[in-house]
This record gives C-alpha cells, sequence and structure tokens, in this order.
C-alpha cells in the first residue's frame, strides 16, 4: 500500500520541484475542463499559453501584467516567513492608488518634474497608512491581522467608488465616474518603445534585489525568518515581534501602494472605479508560487501574468468565460499546497503487514 | 415601516451569517481554521440558484447548495488532513477557487429571477427559524452530548484525544465537511431568499464576517446567535438609511458600516481573555506518525 513517510530533512529538490509538478497538474485539469466545456483541448490550451505571448507587444504586456504581482508579493512573503498574515493588500494598492492619482490631480494641469517622484511617495505612504490599522490592532489588542486587513479592502473600494462619483470626477466628463486623464508628465516613462511596458517593471525588479538583500544580508531577515520558523526560539533570543509585525505590514503596504500608484501612471493612466482585477489576492499565490524568494517570486509573477493574459486571450479567441482565470489560479494554489507535501514527507510503497 | 418588518429583514439579513458562523464554530472546535467560508458561501448560493432555476423545489436547493459547500471543503480536507498543509493557506486558496469557480459556473444564470423561499409564519420564511433552532441545538450538542465532548477534546487536545482512542482524523474531517455544508446553507439562503438573485461575488464579505462572529462569539452558539443579529441590524439600518434618504450620507459611507463594525468589535471585545477561549489546538496539524 502507499505510505507517507516524513523525510529526515526537508527535500531542496522538492521545494524547486514542486511548484513545476503543480503547474503540470493545473494545465492537466485545465485541458479536461476545456473538453468539458465543449472546446478542443488543444486549441484552448495555445489560446491561454501560447497566443498572448507570440509576438514582443505581448510579451510587453506580461511585464505590466507582471510588476505589480511582483511588487505586492516580495511584501507578502515577508510576513508569511514570519507567520504574519496580511491578506489585505487588494485594500493598500487601492488606497495607494487613490492617494498617488489624488495627487495628480490636484496639481492638475502643472506637470512639473516633481509630480511624478511626489506621487509615487503618495502612494507608498498611502499603502502604508492602509496596512497601519491592521498592524495596530494586532500589536495593540492582538486582533486577528487576517479579518482586519481583509475588511479593510472592503473600505477601500468603497473609498474610490465614493471619490469617483464625486470630488475626484472629471468636471468635464459628461458624469462618467473616471478621473481626468493624467497629464503627460504624471505618467510613468515606457521603457520598451511602441509597448505598455512602464518603468514599474523596473521598480519592481529593483524591489526583488532589496528584499533578497535584506533577507539575506540582515539581522531583520534573520529574525524574519526565525520567528517563521520557531516562534519559541525567536522569543527566546529576546526578537521583538511586535516590531515584526509593524515592519513587514510597512513594508508591504508601502509595495503594494507603488502598486496601485504604478496602475493609475502607467497602463491606465487616470483615476477608475476598479483600478486592479485582484492584484492584491494574486500575489498570494505568486508569493507561495515563488516558494517566498525574490527570484522565485518574478517567475512566478510571469506565469501567473500569462494566466491573466490568456485568460483575456481564449475570451475573445475561443469564446471561455473570463472566470476561467480564477479558476486556473485557485487550482494551481491547490495543487501546489498539496505537491509541497513532498517536501517534508516521501511517498513510499510498502506491503500491507 | 413598521417595527415587526424591521425585526424581520434583521432576521433574514442574519440569518445567512449564522449558518456560515455556526459551521464554522464546529470546524474551529475541532481545532481546524477554515478561512475559505467565503469561498464555500459563493459556491453555495450558485448552485443553490441554479437548482432552483432549473425547477426544482427551494428545498432541493438549499440542499445543492450545502453539498456544493461541502464538496468545496472536501478539497481542504484532503490538503490539511491528508497532506498536512498549512490551514491558513489552504483557506485563502480555497476562496480563490470557490470565487472563480462560482463565477465560471453562474455565468448564463446572472439576471435569472427565481421565486423567493414562501413564507411560513410571520412574514418569515422556513430556514430563518431553521437558523434559530440549529444553534439552540448546536449548542445542546456541544454541551450536553457524548460527541460533542469528543468534538471539543479534540480541538483542544489532538494528542490526548488520540491517545484516549478517538479518530482525530476522522473527527475533523467530518466537522469539516459539516462546516462547508452550513457555510453553502448560507450562501443558499442568500441567492434564494434573500436577493433572491446570483451575481457574482453576491456575499460580498459575508464569510468573511461570520468567521470574525466566531471570534466575537468566544466559539460559543449562544453568542454567535447574538452576534448575527446584531451584524443583521448593521445591515438593516444601513439599508433603511439609504432607501428613506433621512442621512444626508452618500450611500459608500453607509455601505462601509458592516466592514466598519466588524474591525471595531473585533478591535474592542478580542481582549485576552476572550482569546483565552479559542479551541488551543487551534491551528495545529495532528499527525498520527509521530
Amino acid at each position: 500500500m502507499l505510505r507517507i513517510e516524513p523525510r529526515p530533512t526537508p527535500s531542496r529538490a522538492m521545494t524547486l520541484a514542486a511548484p513545476l509538478l503543480a503547474l503540470a497538474l493545473t494545465v492537466a485539469t485545465g485541458a479536461t475542463l476545456f473538453s468539458a466545456l465543449g472546446h478542443d483541448p488543444g486549441a484552448a490550451l495555445y489560446h491561454f499559453f501560447v497566443g498572448p505571448i507570440s509576438d514582443r507587444y505581448g510579451l510587453a504586456e506580461m511585464g505590466v501584467k507582471a510588476a505589480p504581482l511582483v511588487m505586492i508579493a516580495l511584501g507578502l512573503s515577508l510576513g508569511f516567513r514570519a507567520g504574519i498574515w496580511n491578506i489585505g493588500a487588494e485594500g493598500q494598492l487601492i488606497f495607494g492608488a487613490i492617494c498617488g492619482g489624488s495627487v495628480a490631480l490636484a496639481l492638475y494641469p502643472y506637470d512639473g518634474a516633481w509630480v511624478l517622484p511626489l506621487m509615487l511617495v503618495a502612494g507608498v505612504a498611502g499603502g502604508m497608512a492602509w496596512a497601519a490599522l491592521p498592524a495596530l490592532l494586532r500589536t495593540w489588542r492582538n486582533t486577528s491581522e487576517i479579518l482586519t486587513s481583509l475588511m479593510m479592502v472592503y473600505i477601500a473600494v468603497l473609498v474610490l467608488r465614493l471619490l469617483m462619483n464625486d470630488l475626484l470626477r472629471d468636471p468635464d466628463g459628461f458624469s462618467f465616474p473616471e478621473s481626468r486623464l493624467l497629464t503627460n508628465g504624471a505618467l510613468l516613462p515606457i521603457i520598451l518603445s511602441e509597448t505598455r511596458l512602464h518603468l514599474g517593471a523596473a521598480f519592481a525588479v529593483l524591489a526583488a534585489l532589496l528584499v533578497w538583500i535584506l533577507t539575506r544580508h540582515t539581522l531583520i531577515g534573520f529574525q524574519i525568518k526565525v520567528a517563521g520558523l520557531a516562534p519559541n526560539a525567536a522569543r527566546y533570543a529576546g526578537f521583538d515581534h511586535n516590531r515584526l509585525i509593524w515592519l513587514t505590514f510597512m513594508i508591504s503596504g508601502g509595495l503594494a501602494g507603488l502598486a496601485g500608484v504604478g496602475e493609475v501612471a502607467g497602463p491606465i493612466g487616470q483615476l477608475v472605479p476598479v483600478v486592479s482585477p485582484g492584484y492584491g489576492f494574486t500575489a498570494i499565490i505568486v508569493a507561495f508560487l515563488g516558494r517566498l524568494h525574490p527570484v522565485g517570486i518574478v517567475l512566478a509573477a510571469l506565469v501567473i501574468a500569462l494566466s491573466y493574459l490568456g485568460g483575456e486571450n481564449a475570451q475573445i479567441n475561443a469564446g471561455l468565460p473570463l472566470a476561467v482565470t480564477g479558476v486556473f489560479q485557485g487550482l494551481l494554489l491547490f495543487f501546489l499546497l498539496a505537491c509541497d507535501v513532498l517536501i517534508q514527507y516521501r511517498i513510499r510503497w510498502r506491503r500491507a503487514p | 415601516m413598521t417595527d415587526f418588518l424591521i425585526l424581520g429583514s434583521i432576521a433574514m439579513a442574519a440569518t445567512p451569517l449564522v449558518f456560515a458562523a455556526l459551521g464554522e464554530l464546529v470546524t474551529e472546535r475541532a481545532g481546524v481554521l477554515n478561512l475559505g467560508v467565503e469561498g464555500m458561501m459563493l459556491m453555495g448560493a450558485v448552485c443553490g440558484f441554479i437548482a432552483v432555476a432549473s425547477g426544482a423545489h427551494w428545498a432541493v436547493g438549499a440542499a445543492a447548495g450545502a453539498l456544493a459547500g461541502a464538496c468545496l471543503a472536501s478539497l481542504f480536507a484532503a490538503l490539511v488532513l491528508g497532506f498536512a498543509a498549512n490551514q491558513v493557506a489552504s483557506g485563502l486558496a480555497l476562496t480563490i477557487f470557490g470565487t472563480g469557480l462560482s463565477a465560471l459556473v453562474g455565468s448564463n444564470y446572472v439576471g435569472t429571477p427565481v421565486d423567493k423561499i414562501p413564507a411560513v409564519l410571520w412574514g418569515l420564511d422556513p430556514m430563518v427559524f431553521a437558523a434559530l433552532a440549529m444553534s439552540a441545538g448546536m449548542a445542546f450538542w456541544l454541551y450536553r452530548t457524548r460527541q460533542g465532548l469528543i468534538l471539543r477534546a479534540v480541538g483542544e487536545n489532538a494528542e490526548a484525544a488520540h491517545a484516549h482512542g478517538h479518530a482525530v482524523l476522522r473527527v475533523r474531517l467530518l466537522a469539516i465537511l459539516f462546516g462547508g455544508a452550513m457555510s453553502g446553507l448560507g450562501g443558499a439562503y442568500l441567492s434564494l431568499a434573500y436577493t433572491p438573485l446570483w451575481a457574482e461575488g453576491m456575499t460580498a464579505g459575508r464569510g468573511w464576517i461570520a468567521l470574525a462572529l466566531v471570534v466575537f462569539g468566544a466559539w460559543r452558539p449562544g453568542r454567535v446567535l447574538i452576534g448575527a443579529y446584531l451584524f443583521g441590524s448593521v445591515g438593516v439600518l444601513q439599508l433603511h438609511a439609504q432607501s428613506s434618504g433621512l442621512l444626508a450620507v452618500p450611500s459608500e459611507i453607509l455601505s462601509m458600516l458592516p466592514y466598519i463594525a466588524t474591525i471595531a468589535v473585533l478591535a474592542l471585545l478580542t481582549t485576552r481573555r476572550q482569546q483565552s477561549r479559542a479551541p488551543a489546538a487551534l491551528g495545529q496539524p495532528f499527525h498520527r506518525l509521530r
């Protein structure tokens, strides 16, 4: 019979193989799902995974979608390593977008060289501010940061909708709930001509580098690791857990805010009632798929970005519902968590005793 | 509008929360934290709705919702019991997956009308009374029966319960499936009686509010019921203020009320004493192999 046995030490090979195995299982399940929905699985998979990136523009689009995912997932990975669960990154993204966008709209039509830096700072500060309440309640009242950070997402969505209907609505815009288009000086420069790939992608790579240095070469990074792997040891060593909670929430909130202002000053170019297709939640999958490691997160973000593009492409070319993207992303996380068992355990054939 | 009708609408707003929170209460009492309530409610809502829209009786719809919730919960059980996966991550996966799958399954049913569950007494439908009876029954079951004692023992100290010869994993499996069925039932109530229609993401965070209610209710059925009715009144207050136009406040601010109330309640009431009532083994996986 099949037996699951604990390994003497966690398997390094399986740590890297599990995401690939999970991807393969997801694709296989996807093909089955497509046939069940009455589509040719081969063609559907082609439209999903190959079609979107078959030209230069498509590849750049993958970068456009991956950039916010990388930034958010990097921040979340720090908390997840330490067992601190900020799952409200979507709200922090939205509030960052509101703050950054408001700066540009308040200064309109001025667009000097310092408008964009000011917007970025406002976006980061907005994300941090939105993350501050869950961190405060967790450290002060020991309230579950999972529930409070999530409730803040719903509030952020409503704040943005309120502002779009009123204060930030385009005065010349026939009462559509949208802001003015941002001036050119308030937009992130394009780094690849004739595409939408903007400076935010460079920020994402830079952030990955900084997070790698933080986790690998600083005391804070070590404390985060110990707090997650051996909470009692961390307490015994006198590591300040509340400080870690604040730190991980401020970093993840700030990065989510940066991702938010990056959307407004990047591909969208104005404030609209919906600034993100759920990047804040999808980044949770990216963080796990990327093994909570900066390099892994960049690769995982590209895969997930492809699933967004694939979903749109398959909707246009194969008539599949757009919701397929969410199902794929959820399935991927399921399979990944199941495959992760192979890191700590091995499966053996044993004759029944 | 009479006071009586307001009481009725509070009961209707509270009922989905009562179902979902009672289900999660049982799961957590067995020592398992399932953050997938929102996803299971959505699957329950869409499957119950499809059943009724295809001509089934509302009771069949409610059963379909409960079954859908339990099916989704079985995936969660496979992960956290079979593979000893992280419960927080697995629960989030369940919510993400359930949200996507419900949108996919229900894409052809958006805007379809169905008949509301008919009222039986005081203008209220049977599910409202079922939720009340369920919380009374659960209080009895948890504290006055042997099975209830075993469930609590598994949630307090799984190793000790195992040493006493109780099948920890089987108890947890049943608790997870029950939690899923109840969440599905709560979701089905939303799409069959409260609204009644299907829309993507129609639970609007009620699954997460149900999770907060379990903490608020200190893992006790009676207090969870009171909490659900308090939250129901916040929701109804919001709707009345919105429709009467008495308050010169934008509707978005009123819509924030339930979420702000959840944060406030969690912050004010989760004292250390309250938290010490949490099942001691909550969130800890159990390995028979040790």
